[in-house]
């Protein structure tokens, strides 16, 4: 469906975006992941043939954007962080002349926009002035727009981006349902508010995609084995020898000192990077040490963490202090 | 076509759904109503002296009122994000830029008609011929048609309609000027500059119902030259 290859784009001098390369089946959803600033909105507008590449080529549906941006134009529905909506207009009207402006008879639009809004949940709303509506229905009116005309592919830019989270909720099944029919591109620089939605996730660091896999193969090729989290009843002037305890396990990467994770005289807590499960290790060790444990748990491997690691430069957990 | 059309449509009816339309073609048939009674009726003159000179002063309103409503055209949308709506539709750049344009020209032609008591007052009441008040109409209308034009060629080079208007006003005014400079220096620059004044040597035939096709070109050639600039800068942004 869209085939990327050493795309840039430069504003001026600078490059936003590039070189960066990916290819997107027909019918996938894909999840653009970045923090602010990563090129995630102007790779979108390349795609939707807002803005023409500087260099390198991308088509759709083996289209080039260059060559033929009218017609990748038709096979598009793009939403912009910002919706386009034109607020003196009513959502019916609205939604007639964006799906005329895409070359489609008006005649089809009257059939079209009731059945486009009763998808979407708009009909309550569906006569009423745009200046008029929350901010849930006009992200919703702006994905109505995008999707009217029918298009083969649909690009959401930030879609979730100032929902409460009960609209947060609707999005994502709206998401999910429009995957249903379409290629969907949603962006985000919030993990968890796609990572349910997407088959698959492009993470865009300084405008490269710097990982694309699902949500575990992502965790799995990028964080290694598994986090335990512990608290052991002991003195502060004990965690340098718990520690050479704990290391001294077969397996255990690193393993460290963290905040206490319960109230209390005399608790310490720790965490160990594995590469398999040795919680039953630990305990037969500490207890061997003399260092009661009082309480022990895996953590999964969180995508956030994978996400801050790729998007952000900075290692998961680094917030937490390490007694080395 | 068909689509510039739809784009003329939604801009004309933005125009009477907020207070921009309303309150500049109020505003000019103000000031034309005061200048009609100022420059025309309070002189004593001839009635087609005082057609003349109504037309003479209600260019300039057109010419400002032309600006006023074009300045929004492109600035407004590329404030609000509407803009990328329109950019990413299968539209090329010279629709969008036609349907902009139609409907300013269609505002011009309201306001237009809508200042046609005045010389239907002399008409009635003096000794005016239709020829003089249709050939003074057209000449207003290729003005208007032009400045619309510039108006919205400013408008495209900013996301702010203040910047759009000064940028526009510079514009006319600089054209305005011509034919001053065109006295202050020698030929054949001179006859070059006062055939491109915007105003003077182009309108006044025009204001006196001669209707030449010299001036007729000249005003269509502005507007499209200034319409094929708009279309420029629109295919260039979407290199930026």
């Amino acid at each position: 469906m869209i085939e990327i290859q050493e795309l840039c784009k430069y504003y001026g001098q600078r490059r936003a975006i590039g070189p960066l390369s990916a290819r997107i089946e027909k019918g996938e959803v894909i999840g653009l992941l970045g923090l602010n600033g990563a090129g995630k909105t102007t790779t979108l507008r390349v795609l939707a043939c807002d803005l023409l590449p500087s260099s390198g080529t991308v088509k759709v549906g083996g289209i080039d954007v260059v060559e033929r941006p009218e017609e990748v134009r038709r096979k598009i529905g793009y939403l912009s962080d910002r919706p386009p909506l034109y607020d003196e207009m009513r959502v019916r009207e609205y939604l007639q002349f964006a799906y005329e402006l895409r070359g489609k008879s008006s005649a089809d639009g009257k059939k079209r926009v009731p059945a486009v809004a009763e998808r979407l949940g708009l009909e309550r709303v569906i006569d009423d002035p745009v200046f008029s509506l929350s901010h849930g229905y006009r992200q919703r009116v702006g994905i109505a727009q995008a999707v009217v005309h029918e298009p083969e592919l649909v690009v959401l830019d930030e879609p979730i981006s100032g929902l409460d989270p009960v609209q947060i909720v609707e999005m994502r099944a709206l998401v999910r349902q429009l995957g249903e029919t379409h290629t969907v591109i949603v962006s985000s620089h919030i993990l968890s508010e796609i990572s349910e939605t997407c088959d698959r996730l492009l993470v865009l660091r300084d405008g490269v995609i710097v990982a694309s896999g699902t949500e575990e193969e992502l965790s799995q090729s990028l964080l290694e084995g598994i986090r335990i989290e512990l608290t052991v009843r002991a003195e502060s002037s004990d965690l340098a020898r718990i520690l050479g305890v704990l290391r001294a396990i077969p397996d255990v990467g690193s393993a460290g000192a963290i905040a206490a994770l319960e109230r209390g005289a005399r608790v310490q807590s720790f965490e160990i990077q594995a590469k398999r499960d040795v919680r039953e290790q630990v305990g037969v060790s500490l207890l061997q040490a003399g260092f009661p444990l009082l309480a022990m748990q895996r953590t999964e491997s969180e995508l956030e963490d994978v996400f801050l690691r790729l998007a952000g430069g900075t290692r998961p957990n680094a917030a937490k202090s390490e007694v080395s | 076509m068909s689509r510039a059309v739809l784009i003329a449509r939604r801009e004309l009816s933005a125009y009477f759904r907020s207070p921009l339309g309303s309150v500049v073609i109020a505003s000019a048939l103000l000031l034309d109503g005061i200048l009609f009674y100022w420059r025309s009726l309070s002189q004593r003159l001839l009635s087609g002296e005082a057609l003349a000179e109504f037309f003479w002063w209600t260019s300039g309103v057109t010419i400002t009122a032309a600006l006023f409503l074009a300045m929004r055209l492109v600035a407004e949308e590329r404030q609000t994000g509407t803009f990328t709506l329109l950019n990413t539709a299968p539209l090329r750049e010279w629709e969008i830029i036609l349907g902009k344009y139609l409907s300013v020209f269609a505002m011009v032609l309201i306001l237009q008609l809508l200042s046609l008591y005045m010389p239907l007052l002399l008409l009635v009441n003096g000794k005016v011929s239709l020829g003089h008040i249709a050939v003074g109409y057209l000449g207003e209308v290729l003005l208007g048609g032009a400045a619309a034009a510039i108006g919205l060629f400013a408008s495209t080079l900013t996301r702010s309609q203040l910047v759009s208007i000064v940028v526009g006003a510079a514009i006319v005014v600089v054209m305005l000027v011509f034919w001053v400079l065109a006295q202050a220096i020698d030929p054949p620059l001179n006859k070059f500059l006062a055939a491109a004044a915007l105003h003077h040597a182009n309108f006044r035939p025009f204001q006196f119902g001669i209707l030449e096709l010299g001036a007729t070109a000249y005003y269509l050639s502005v507007a499209y030259l200034f319409l094929l600039g708009a279309v420029k800068i629109l295919e260039a942004r979407r290199w930026r």
